[in-house]
């Protein structure tokens, strides 16, 4: 009953916003890719050739960069580790962030005052800054990537997981919930935390992109994947030089695959929203 | 109000108003002296108006070529594409008007110009010379290296004969004493204003000359914004060479190389510098603007093998690397043809002692592993290639393009890109890097001093940790020599000999240095510092 | 009232304390770990053994780490923020130069953002899941998807390379202006007042382009924020019982709506602020911008501890005052929040 209630609202919220409907194809689309990318692709994605710089044509569908590699090859064979390290970082500090955010909104006094502390130290530093320093102290691979990402996305979640709780904590179903019997570990897990869990994941759902961003903004300086892995944040990074000298391809390409990714994740918050949001629900 | 009224008219500057949109404000009446003004991007600017401080960075350097006179300077010679280039074999007169060395050559004696004064008007003294140099020895860190390096170490060496009579006296005979003067280490100081600044913890001023340089070179210090721009305005009184026809330089830092490309491109620099190959290769061909390309000498982009790796240490390992490489693709992908090809050479016998020379290896993967399994590496290994994150414009496809070429052969590399800052203690002090792109360039034109600082074990930019002692007893003999020696020419090709068949190091390329410059800049000099000497650069 | 948010004002400030010393230890300790050694970037390309030693000594890092780091603490109470052995000036100097730079590039940019932003969400939650909701989110999502330093490439490339529009991205100001009489440090205020519009023409061409290129990039958050809590207000009793009692849709909007919205949205821009600060970064680099992020750069590639220290103190000060100041405005918009610290 239950479950054919959910996929009715489904097929309903589904119904309304087209653009989710796209997204989730997109997401999907970007998984199979992520997941089948190597038999995809046509070239081996890190052999280079002496046909260097070649604008689209049909032998190499997004044209070849300066070492002659085939620039569609290495877009398809991206999208896994892109989607990795954006899911790892973004589960990572989803995790801890609600944790520590509902503990600090939830129980206030010196709970809230440490772990705000600690929120207020990370987030004091500018978080691209922090980002590099981590990945310079601890070695350009890609678990640093992902550490130094979650951590400076740990905050996002804590601030906002502490402030919705503790303006909802006093509220009426809580105080209900309470003098019901629950324990106040259970009042904010299976009451308050459920309430939060919108404003999470439209956050959650902006930082899968910026996970990625963040990658691809340390390459550009130079702190990223090591080469010759392909990555869309070092391909574009790369590619931006030779935007002057004509070779769009080289930036467009990756940057348009960036995109389409950060698109699908914005759009699926989104409609991942509309599902769970209980009000809707009613 | 007032203020902007004068900059305005001082930069009246700047360059052709229609050529430059800085300058759109300009009444036509004052454009008249439009070829005044120089404007120069750089990719990154001085940390510091004091060639001696710690921590100046080679940026720093254009402030001692362009504010500071030297004794001596370089002549010049026409390169075939009629640039410019310093000549290395021929000195001539700056600060000093001419000099005599004594009977026994172990001193000489330089005259100094009788007219010349700081910008502050006080005559230039042999005691300002003498000041300058015991600063130079006596500071230490880099600039008492490389006066050490001219056999230039001890304070008591230089004598104030009379107030324009300043003698060096040798600690030994070297050739390499009178090049080294014409560095741009050791620079005259006007004594006089620094002493003022000077402190009991900072006996040399450095705290003050690092912020206010004190004087008589070409160009004064018109104004320094550190990680923005430096201007230079032209000292009218200066005496140690033809005065500049540009009365001001504005040397812009832009960290963006395609924006450099652009501004240059556009006209709206006179000068661009710190061009990646690539933009240097496709403005050549394009032709709007100049592009000066001209081959650094004594230096080489190679890669270096540590000893301290064990199959490294098999010399039949070392050759088979050399065999792997894909010369060809790497010339072209990473140096986009500009510079000359260290590889392909007919013999192993050096035939002349020019350095560097190509070395007789070209990409052959069959007898590379046809080496690598007699030297029992028939399945390969594996080992990081490292290279430095500041240099990754032409590292990066050079490694990428090694990697495979040694994949083909059975040798696993995993890339490992070090930041600037650890790439000096890491690749050169520790010497710990397995593989490495090495980039070691000698000031001083002779291939003995290159072998003195790269293949004598110990030295700072022997990566590889080789150790040869006949190298070093051949280094040892001809460092001082005078090239004319009949000894000289055969131990310089044993040496030469010896690095082509131990490769601990195997030069891939040697790099040029491309500056791009509008069509009506004339008298661009190029240098072996590598800065931009603006005292002979023109605007039409 | 007064003195009751006078005590809110002095506890927060007494509670920023140790977040300060937290930064001031982390910063201290992850620049210490950073790899490579500065002694030897410093002491030049020639040096031997010897000339390292001496700078090492020099710079005092011959010390052990307390030491170090006692000494970093008694000078910071003495107001002394160390020397950059990068630049060779004092790191408060160097700081006081280039953060008006900055401010002024990321506040700009802000408010760029905000003004573009806010209207668009309230757009997008007063008419959910119509094509204008759509469009709106479409725009927005463009702009936080690209890596600022390709939007600031591609806006060069296309505004100054292609079309000529802008100037050349050099900075601050080109160099045949001054800088106006320094009051903020902020070009485009101090021009104004000293009423100079040719130079406020001048530093406002400059900054166009890398302020359109932060606010796009900040545009989303703020917009999906503003959405999303228009949203939920909007479908929430108290707007209900007000649309019911014939409030004005337009009074309901503006005065009971959009206020109780802002709540979310304010905590969302203290977060875009830090947030712009670090894409900052690239910008500066991009544009040549002469702020501390492109000064923070260089200072952690070069290991240059006083820098990277001073910076962040810096950032830190920035960020807990504004902190403050946020969640006093919290407290003014919404008294639910008020009452905790007691």
């Amino acid at each position: 009953m239950n479950a054919v209630a959910t996929l009715r609202h489904t097929r309903y919220v589904l119904g309304e916003n087209p653009l989710t409907v796209v997204a989730f194809s997109l997401f999907a689309l970007i998984v199979t890719v992520a997941i089948f990318g190597p038999w995809i692709a046509p070239y081996d994605p890190i052999a280079s050739s002496a046909s260097r710089l070649q604008p689209p044509s049909w032998d190499h569908w997004f044209g070849t960069d300066h070492l002659g590699r085939d620039v569609f090859s290495r877009v398809i064979v991206a999208t896994r580790l892109d989607l990795f390290i954006a899911v790892s970082a973004v589960a990572l500090s989803f995790v801890v962030g609600s944790i520590l955010g509902c503990l600090a909104g939830f129980f206030g006094g010196w709970t809230d005052r440490i772990i705000s502390r600690c929120i207020d130290t990370i987030m004091a530093f500018p978080l691209f800054v922090l980002a590099m320093g981590i990945v310079a102290v601890l070695g350009n691979s890609v678990e640093n990537i992902i550490y130094a990402t979650a951590i400076i996305n740990l905050p996002f979640y804590a601030r906002v997981a502490r402030a919705e709780i503790s303006v909802r904590r006093k509220a009426g179903f809580a105080a209900a919930a309470k003098v019901a019997g629950n324990s106040d570990l259970r009042v904010l897990s299976m009451h308050l935390y459920p309430n939060i869990l919108p404003q999470m994941m439209v956050q959650l759902s902006l930082n899968m992109g910026w996970a990625i961003l963040n990658a691809a903004g340390l390459s550009f300086i130079g702190l990223g994947v090591v080469p010759p892995t392909p990555e869309w944040g070092i391909m574009v990074a790369e590619g931006a030089e030779y935007i002057v000298s004509g070779q769009w391809w080289l930036v467009f390409f990756p940057g348009a695959a960036l995109m389409l990714a950060v698109f699908c994740f914005n759009m699926m918050g989104d409609g991942l929203r509309d599902l769970i949001d209980p009000r809707r629900r009613t | 109000m007032e203020r902007r009224k004068f900059l305005k008219g001082a930069a009246l500057a700047a360059g052709s108003a229609g050529v430059l949109p800085f300058l759109k404000y300009i009444p036509a009446a004052e454009a008249s002296s439009r070829n005044a003004v120089l404007v120069v991007c750089v990719g990154s600017g001085p940390n510091s108006m004091d060639i001696h401080r710690v921590g100046s960075n080679r940026e720093s350097y254009q402030i001692s070529v362009n504010l500071y006179d030297r004794l001596v300077t370089h002549g010049r010679r026409e390169l075939e594409d009629g640039t410019f280039a310093y000549d290395s074999t021929v000195l001539e007169p700056e600060l000093a008007e001419s000099w005599e060395f004594a009977e026994d050559g172990m001193s000489v004696d330089f005259k100094l110009r009788k007219d010349a004064t700081f910008w502050d008007g006080k005559p230039v003294t042999a005691h300002d010379v003498k000041w300058s140099f015991d600063r130079a020895v006596g500071i230490g860190g880099f600039p008492t290296v490389q006066m050490r390096a001219g056999s230039l170490e001890k304070p008591e060496q230089f004598i104030v004969v009379d107030d324009h009579t300043f003698r060096i006296e040798f600690l030994r005979k070297s050739k390499l004493t009178m090049p080294d003067l014409a560095v741009p280490i050791p620079i005259i100081i006007n004594s006089e204003v620094a002493k003022q600044h000077a402190t009991d913890s900072d006996p040399w001023a450095a705290e003050y000359l690092h912020r206010t340089p004190a004087g008589g070179g070409a160009f004064k210090l018109g104004g320094w914004q550190s990680g923005e721009q430096v201007v230079y305005e032209r000292f009218d009184d200066w005496k140690s060479g033809p005065l500049p026809e540009v009365r001001r330089v504005v040397i812009r830092e832009v960290p963006s190389a395609s924006t450099r490309r652009a501004l240059v491109e556009r006209g709206d620099v006179d000068v661009s510098l710190d061009l990646p190959p690539r933009d240097a290769a496709d403005m050549a061909a394009a032709g709007r603007v100049r592009v000066a390309s001209v081959p650094v000498e004594n230096t080489v982009h190679g890669l270096g093998l540590n000893m301290n790796f064990e199959p490294f240490r098999d010399k039949r390992v070392r050759q088979a690397i050399a065999y792997a490489i894909p010369y060809q693709q790497i010339f072209e992908a990473a140096a986009y043809e500009q510079g000359l090809p260290l590889y392909g050479a007919d013999s192993f016998d050096p035939s002349s002692i020019d350095w560097p020379q190509p070395f007789p290896y070209n990409t052959d993967y069959d007898k590379s592993r046809e080496l690598l399994a007699e030297a029992g590496y028939a399945d390969g290994f594996q080992v990081p290639l490292s290279m430095s994150l500041g240099l990754a414009q032409w590292m990066e496809p050079t490694c990428l393009l090694i990697q495979e070429g040694l994949n083909r052969i059975g040798i696993r590399t995993s890339i490992d890109k070090i930041p600037g800052a650890n790439w000096r203690s890491r690749s050169l002090v520790e010497k710990e890097l397995d593989l490495h792109l090495t980039h070691f360039g000698g000031w001083l034109n002779y291939p003995e001093y290159y072998f003195f600082w790269q293949y004598v074990h110990g030295h700072l930019f022997n990566s590889m940790n080789y150790k040869n002692e006949e190298i070093e007893a051949l280094v040892d003999e001809t460092l001082h020599m005078e090239v004319d020696h009949p000894d000289y020419e055969p131990k310089l090709k044993r040496m030469i000999e010896i690095a082509m068949d131990e490769v601990p190091m195997i030069p891939i390329w040697q790099p040029s240095l491309d500056v791009a410059m509008q069509q009506n800049i004339e008298g661009y000099e190029h240098w072996f510092h590598r800065q931009l000497d603006c005292r002979t650069l023109t605007k039409a | 009232m007064r003195t009751s948010w006078m005590v809110t004002v002095g506890q927060r400030l007494l509670e920023a304390l140790p977040t300060l010393f937290g930064i001031i230890l982390v910063t201290f300790v992850l620049t210490r770990s950073l790899p490579g050694d500065p002694a030897v970037y410093f002491a030049g390309p020639a040096a031997d053994a010897q000339s390292i030693a001496e700078t090492r000594a020099s710079m005092g890092l011959d010390q052990p780490l307390p030491v170090q780091f006692g000494r970093y603490v008694q000078n910071l109470a003495q107001g002394d923020w160390g020397v950059s052995h990068n630049t060779g000036r004092p790191v408060i100097e160097e700081l006081g130069r280039r953060l008006p730079a900055s401010l002024e590039l990321t506040l700009l940019g802000l408010l760029l953002s905000m003004a573009a932003a806010i209207p668009l969400g309230v757009l997008a939650a007063t008419r959910p899941n119509s094509l204008v909701d759509h469009a709106c989110r479409v725009v927005v999502t463009a702009g936080v998807s690209m890596p600022v330093f390709f939007t600031g490439l591609l806006l060069v490339y296309v505004f100054y390379y292609q079309l000529g529009w802008a100037p050349s991205p050099l900075g601050r100001l080109s160099f045949m202006y001054i800088e106006p009489p320094k009051v903020t440090g902020l070009y485009l205020v101090d021009s104004l007042l000293a009423g100079d519009f040719e130079v406020f023409r001048a530093a406002l061409g400059q900054i166009a382009l890398p302020a359109i290129t932060l606010a796009l990039f900040a545009m989303a958050p703020i917009a999906r924020m503003t959405r999303a809590a228009m949203l939920g207000v909007l479908g929430s009793d108290y707007i209900r019982t007000a649309k019911a009692s014939g409030l004005a849709p337009h009074t309901v909007l503006f005065t009971y709506a959009l206020r109780n919205a802002l709540l979310p949205v304010l905590t969302t821009l203290g977060m875009v602020f830090s947030f712009l600060l670090g894409a900052n970064v690239l910008v500066e680099k991009v544009f040549s911008w002469p702020g501390i992020g492109s000064f923070a750069i260089e200072a952690l590639v070069a290991s240059d501890y006083a820098a990277v220290q001073g910076f962040v103190l810096s950032m830190a000060l920035l960020f807990v005052s504004l902190n403050l100041i946020i969640d006093l405005l919290y407290t003014l918009i919404d008294p639910r929040a008020g009452g905790e610290a007691t």
